[in-house]
């Protein structure tokens, strides 16, 4: 993958600088996964709400969908977006993005300071590629990155150490307290 | 005499961490995002931290002064506070926050005022130690990769 440099803006010229788009309130979360992201040598934007996520992605239009015409970013990758924010959360967020036949293909990745199983069970069915629990680490945007470079069928076979939780027999869980 | 100041922060840092008040993995991630186009990449973070959480610590504040007390809006306070406090590896504050946390959800008003502050006492510690640290660390200067310890 590339060379291992900071700067993002200039292609390396051999592999395609991936395109990713943040979502997360905290400024200091945002601040965090870009820099992750463009040391793992991604093109970022971040964004603060799932509001200006859907605008950034043109989906935010009063009559609905606009033809990719109207969308004047670039083409995202990969979308990362923080379960809890005011206003509309990163699991209304994945189902505005799934309910769009232009971009339900892009993969997106829930992040969550908190491990509910509900919570991520919720955020599966509904098609998130996979839900971080936070603070999210080097290693996790390396492997997202890698993934979405060799596509789906390799990632199936890599194991998530975050997906572990419900690998495990639900009944174990009932009895665990909160 | 650089090894030695070198070594004086690492010292620094590793009494950090034994004393708990940040966790190692992760204050050590972010010391590894730094690199030559951002050499103050976790002074950076942490000074936005900081900014940013005087006005949650504001908001807990004025909340806690109410009668009766909205829990969930302290909650949902905390749970903002604690979030940004793990990812800077603010360990203490991170266990305080979820103390506070518990005493919302069992509606323990007295609970969470004991809590917040004792919180409140950590955050401006830590504070105080990280300004320290930081500033020995710009004397410093940045570490070549060859003598960065691991």
């Amino acid at each position: 993958m590339g060379s291992g440099s900071s700067s993002s803006s200039s292609s390396s010229g051999t592999a395609p600088n991936l395109h990713v788009l943040a979502v997360d309130d905290s400024h200091v979360d945002r601040k965090v996964i870009e820099k992750l992201l463009k040391i793992s040598c991604c093109k970022v934007t971040a964004v603060e709400s799932g509001r200006r996520a859907l605008q950034y992605l043109g989906l935010d239009q009063l009559d609905g969908d606009k033809s990719p015409v109207e969308f004047d970013g670039l083409k995202v990758n990969l979308i990362m977006t923080d379960y809890s924010m005011p206003g509309m959360t990163g699991y209304e967020l994945l189902k505005e993005i799934k309910g769009s036949s232009r971009l339900r293909e892009i993969p997106v990745v829930i992040m969550s300071s908190e491990n509910i199983l509900g919570r991520i069970d919720r955020c599966m069915e509904e098609g998130a590629k996979e839900f971080l629990v936070k603070p999210v680490k080097l290693s996790d945007v390396r492997r997202l990155t890698d993934f979405i470079l060799q596509g789906d069928e390799d990632h199936q076979k890599v194991g998530s150490r975050k997906r572990k939780l419900w690998d495990v027999p639900r009944s174990w869980f009932s009895t665990s307290c909160q | 005499m650089e090894r030695n100041l070198h070594r004086q922060l690492a010292n620094m840092k590793k009494s950090l961490f034994d004393q708990g008040y940040l966790d190692h993995e992760q204050f050590t991630q972010l010391e590894e995002l730094q690199d030559e186009a951002n050499p103050n990449f976790v002074e950076e973070v942490v000074t936005l931290y900081y900014r940013d959480s005087a006005r949650l610590i504001q908001n807990i504040e004025q909340a806690l002064e109410k009668n009766p007390l909205d829990f969930a809006k302290l909650d949902n306070y905390m749970h903002q506070f604690k979030g940004s406090s793990c990812s800077i590896g603010a360990r203490k504050l991170k266990n305080e926050c979820t103390q506070f946390i518990e005493y919302c959800k069992t509606g323990n008003g007295e609970g969470c005022k004991r809590t917040f502050q004792q919180l409140k006492k950590e955050y401006s510690s830590l504070k105080k130690k990280l300004e320290h640290y930081f500033q020995f660390a710009r004397q410093v200067g940045p570490l070549e990769k060859a003598c960065r310890p691991k």
